[in-house]
């Protein structure tokens, strides 16, 4: 009896408590921007596509949903196509740490559901984005030794002009 | 075997080995870079150093180089000493300094020996702050693709190429920390070995150029191993796919054959595998006389109406099919229906060799035999055209007496550098003897031109002089005869002497010379292998299977109801003259992968598999038999020829080979009927073969995009295909480890995922492969086996007046009919041209480069001539024709055509 009666005072109390029920989708919640949720490709600062398709992603993947297939153009690597299979994507961002030109990122945005599972799928078209994400500096190609349009051998960052192999100086 | 320890713990090893060898030979993991089991140690990259201690009372001990190391019993090292360890650390960090942040864009990654030994070392951060150099890259051509930053200047680039290979363009320039391994200018390599470059290069400098075009990483690639089709030696080969594309072919070590290098034809020249104009669907004539695909059932329903028909039907086999496809057609028309598809020129030269072969009184030798001859003596076989890798073998034989005269100074095998200086111009005693120059001929003791009747009477002579009870030739000249004694003597002096001679030779009479060379020195008490090369990747498994039934003539000669022919183009074996006339009344029936003029002219053509789709036995010219296996698995109607007939045989109510489910049947059955494939079954386990219960897994483990590759068709996963033929599964599940080699999908152990794995697989460092190198050999010779001498020497060659005896010189690149299709391997082909000596040429006013008129085959040829100086007068070489061969050798007028200079 007396516990019956402390139980419906206990409720009757939490009429009194501040509500934290957020009246998602009218008031949005706030997510860091390092939240995991929807995958992205970025550009690098010049506006070309940073994913160089290297395939670590790919690798990377616990549940295998990642695949793409590199192309070449003047000497920059490219994907011919890049594909995620979001129906079986978990989230978990390894692909993110794989990356080594910062290009495939994880974005607060998790509302991507779909009334049939083939639109979980997305294509490069899908997935690029024009800006930089959250790495707004970072150029691979600066750093890497390939040459390409722009950046010839020797005009990356900590680079020395090409060796002239005919040279007789030390 | 030496006893040594290593940090206290005793290890065995041959006497002979250097430290390197021993240590990764008992399984530990020492990095190396400059170090190559078939190029021997130079000591120059530091990265393999170990203690070395005095004796058990030494702690302080000294660093040395493992791969400079000689083994003594007894002797005392330490791999985890602290202090080495370090020092390789510091090693890997020096070649690391300048090596460029590329690794994302290297085609190397995933299975780059530099990011192994930099991960076992343990170097996993950059504390160089400075400016790297950097290099400019050359083009080298349509195989090869140059990315000079990479480069940790090993050298192992040069001496493959240059001291193994032979070749002369690839070289190192500048000095200290400028050097820079590339040609003297932008141009295509030359050397038909320089694929090897990206297997033998620890990193990224030399990367597969057609490879990357269609680029995966070596993880997410299927492997299956496979047998090299471009070529007769059996090549051992990894075929990777990925998304139903071939994507690459490989090495596959094998320690009796190919070892760790491919020819560039063998590794380029898949390409006809995933060209978009393949037969991928049955084809039937309609009504209106065009082709147009047909399903798989009105195929299967027409043809077995067709076998139904009656009359007489003929089985055309093919030397690039398999064993298996080859005997279902011969099983279901019958064995006195079924031909081999080669020309009748070359099915006389078969089955002499398949006489001479299966006599038992000659050694076939295997490539490592090849390679350990001591005197060699080559009638009439241009091998660095013919069979490239055959050619990198006795490249390597020549060494010998080098290696023997260092040895005696002792200095051991290994130690490239020194044996090569000791050595100098040391070699053991090489003869040539071919109408053109080769490109052998640069370490041949004696290169002779001649023509093929005269390089016959050399062999017959040479032979004479081994033994006096060998027919004589008479009236020899004196040249020749000096020559004859000088290569009996030689021959004889050897304790492994090689005869060398082909088919491409040409002539019957030159294989017959040879082989009477090999009877002499039988009858002098020597074991003498005799190689005979022969022109496809079947070719002495068809003629096996044909028991001396002759080539196509046979099989035309009388008119047919049906003519079936199997992965074969008729017109690359007779005229097409003869073939209308043959064809004319029968009904025609093709199976094959490729598009050609056969199967444009067949009433029915069946897409059969490629040596990529299925899996099958190929009989090497070693006499070896060896299983392939299938990497694509495609959804489409090609299958291989084999179930075609056998469910056409069905449909027909012939059931002589339609109760086959699996390749392992068709063996079975092929060693029961026919005594020569005895062993063939045991070429390699059998379908039912399992580890553990389980499937060999054929994917990596870390094969990647399972889930998303086929997802823009189907976002529901299909059903992994199931090998029907194999114990492989189709995917990364199952067994991946210690395996029998002949299964071995794709070298892999942990921390090492580049090519030099291979070494965790093998019984002794550069040896065998543990468990028996793959293949069984089904020609092995017998002490009782006798051959008779052949007697019929032919007269000495003489020009006729105005007529030239038309010779085919083999090309590398384009003469064989598959690799030609494949793109770079076009790049690399050039027209078809006539060769004459220069006074021939000037006999007729004819210039290089000009164009002359012929008639090959009954077809008038315009071909840009060659002067080739060493060519015999009154002999024209002819190249770049493959598909005419069967029209030579011929007597040919030649004439300025009119044409002018092109």
């Amino acid at each position: 009896m007396l516990s019956s009666v402390r139980t419906l005072w206990y409720t009757f109390l939490h009429l009194f408590q501040p509500n934290v029920t957020v009246q998602y989708p009218d008031e949005m919640p706030y997510l860091a921007p390092r939240y995991r949720g929807r995958i992205v490709l970025t550009r690098d600062p010049d506006g070309e596509e940073r994913c160089v398709s290297c395939n670590l992603c790919a690798v990377a993947c616990p549940v295998d949903c990642i695949s793409l297939q590199k192309t070449e153009h003047e000497g920059r690597w490219y994907p011919e196509f890049f594909r995620i299979n979001f129906s079986r994507c978990i989230f978990c961002g390894f692909c993110e740490e794989a990356c080594p030109t910062y290009a495939i990122q994880l974005t607060p945005d998790f509302e991507m559901s779909e009334y049939n599972r083939q639109n979980l799928v997305y294509e490069k078209e899908d997935l690029l984005i024009s800006g930089t994400g959250k790495y707004p500096d970072y150029n691979f190609y600066r750093v890497s030794g390939l040459a390409i349009p722009g950046k010839d051998k020797g005009e990356a960052e900590h680079e020395r002009p090409p060796i002239d192999v005919r040279a007789l100086l030390p | 075997m030496t006893v040594f320890l290593i940090d206290g713990k005793e290890y065995t090893a041959k006497p002979d080995e250097n430290l390197l060898q021993a240590c990764l030979g008992a399984g530990l993991d020492l990095p190396y870079f400059c170090w190559h089991p078939a190029l021997g140690s130079v000591g120059a990259c530091r990265q393999c150093a170990v203690k070395q201690y005095a004796n058990a009372e030494d702690t302080t001990g000294k660093l040395v180089m493992a791969c400079m190391t000689p083994l003594a019993e007894g002797a005392r090292f330490s791999l985890a000493d602290p202090e080495t360890a370090a020092f390789r650390a510091s090693v890997i960090e020096w070649l690391m300094i300048n090596h460029p942040h590329d690794c994302p864009v290297c085609e190397e990654g995933g299975e780059c020996h530099l990011q192994d030994m930099t991960v076992m070392t343990g170097h996993a951060y950059r504390r160089y702050r400075f400016t790297k150099r950097t290099h400019r890259n050359q083009n080298l051509g349509p195989f090869i693709k140059h990315e000079m930053n990479r480069c940790i200047a090993c050298y192992r680039c040069t001496r493959f190429y240059r001291d193994y290979a032979g070749g002369r363009d690839l070289d190192v320039f500048a000095a200290h920390d400028h050097v820079y391994f590339g040609r003297h200018a932008d141009g295509t390599l030359e050397s038909e070995f320089s694929g090897n470059l990206v297997e033998v290069c620890p990193t990224g400098v030399f990367t597969d150029k057609p490879f990357s075009a269609r680029y995966a990483r070596k993880w997410d690639m299927r492997g299956a191993p496979s047998i090299c089709t471009h070529c007769a030696l059996g090549c051992n080969t990894t075929a990777n796919e990925r998304a139903g594309e071939l994507r690459r072919i490989v090495n596959r070590y094998n320690g009796s054959v190919n070892g760790y290098f491919l020819c560039d034809r063998g590794r380029f020249g898949y390409g006809f595998v995933n060209a978009p104009d393949r037969i991928r669907t049955p084809l039937g004539r309609g009504a209106d006389g065009k082709q147009a695909p047909i399903s798989r059932e009105d195929a299967v329903a027409r043809f077995g109406a067709l076998l139904r028909a009656g009359g007489r039907i003929v089985g055309i086999g093919s030397p690039r099919a398999s064993l298996e496809s080859n005997f279902a057609l011969r099983s279901l028309v019958g064995a006195e229906n079924f031909h081999p598809g080669v020309s009748a020129h070359e099915g006389v030269l078969l089955r002499l060799v398949t006489d001479i072969l299966t006599s038992g009184a000659v050694h076939v030798p295997s490539l490592r035999d090849v390679e350990h001859a001591d005197a060699v003596c080559v009638l009439g076989s241009d091998l660095p055209n013919a069979a490239p890798r055959a050619a990198l073998a006795l490249r390597q034989a020549v060494r010998g007496a080098g290696i023997v005269a260092a040895a005696a100074a002792e200095i051991p095998y290994w130690q490239d550098a020194g044996v090569r200086t000791y050595a100098g111009e040391v070699r053991s005693p090489l003869f040539i003897a071919t109408p053109a120059a080769t490109r052998l001929d640069d370490v041949a003791h004696t290169a002779l031109r001649a023509a093929p009747n005269d390089i016959a009477r050399l062999g017959f002579a040479v032979a004479a002089c081994i033994d006096p009870g060998a027919p004589a030739v008479a009236d020899l000249s004196a040249d020749l005869t000096a020559q004859a004694q000088l290569i009996a003597q030689a021959l004889l002096a050897a304790d492994r002497p090689l005869i060398v001679s082909g088919v491409e030779a040409g002539e019957i009479s030159v294989i017959e010379a040879a082989a009477n060379i090999a009877i002499a020195l039988r009858a002098r008490g020597k074991t003498a292998a005799l190689m005979l090369n022969l022109p496809e990747c079947n070719s002495l498994g068809l003629a096996l299977m044909a028991e001396g039934a002759g080539g196509l003539a046979a099989a035309l000669g009388e008119p047919a109801a049906l003519v079936i022919v199997l992965e074969n183009d008729l017109f690359r074996r007779a005229g097409s003259a003869v073939l209308d006339t043959a064809l004319a009344a029968a009904h025609l029936v093709v199976l094959d992968h490729s598009d050609g003029p056969t199967s444009q002219r067949a009433e029915l053509v069946l897409p059969a598999a490629s040596f990529a789709e299925s899996g099958g036995t190929l009989v090497s010219s070693e006499g070896r038999a060896q299983r392939f296996y299938q990497p694509i698995f495609a959804e489409n109607d090609v299958r291989a020829a084999w179930r075609w007939l056998g469910e056409a045989g069905r449909a027909a109510g012939n059931n002589a080979c339609a109760g086959w489910s699996t390749e392992d049947d068709i063996v079975a059955a092929l060693g029961s009927t026919l005594p020569h494939f005895v062993a063939a079954p045991r070429a390699a386990p059998l379908e039912t073969f399992r580890i553990t219960g389980k499937r060999i897994s054929s994917e990596p483990h870390r094969f990647s995009g399972r889930t998303a590759m086929n997802a823009d068709r189907n976002v529901r996963e299909p059903k992994p295909p199931v090998s029907a033929d194999s114990p492989f599964s189709a995917t990364m599940e199952g067994y991946y480890g210690k395996m029998p080699p002949a299964l071995l999908p794709f070298a892999w152990a942990p921390g090492w995922n580049s090519v030099q794995s291979v070494n965790k697989f093998q019984a002794e460092i550069g040896g065998a492969l543990e468990g028996g190198d793959p293949g069984v050999r089904l020609l092995d010779a017998h002490k009782d086996a006798t051959l008779a001498y052949y007697t019929e020497i032919p007269e000495p060659f003489a020009p006729r007046p105005g007529m030239w005896r038309a010779v085919m010189l083999p090309r590398v690149f384009g003469d064989e009919e598959l690799s030609a299709r494949a793109a770079p391997i076009r790049e690399r082909m050039s027209p078809p041209a006539i060769a004459l000596n220069e006074q021939d040429a000037a006999q007729i006013g004819a210039a290089g480069g000009q164009l002359l008129a012929c008639e090959l085959d009954g077809e008038p040829q315009h071909l840009a001539l060659e002067i080739h100086p060493g060519l015999p007068r009154g002999v024209a070489g002819i190249s770049g024709l493959a598909a005419k061969v069967h029209a030579l050798p011929a007597w040919i007028a030649v004439t300025t055509s009119g044409l002018g200079a092109s």
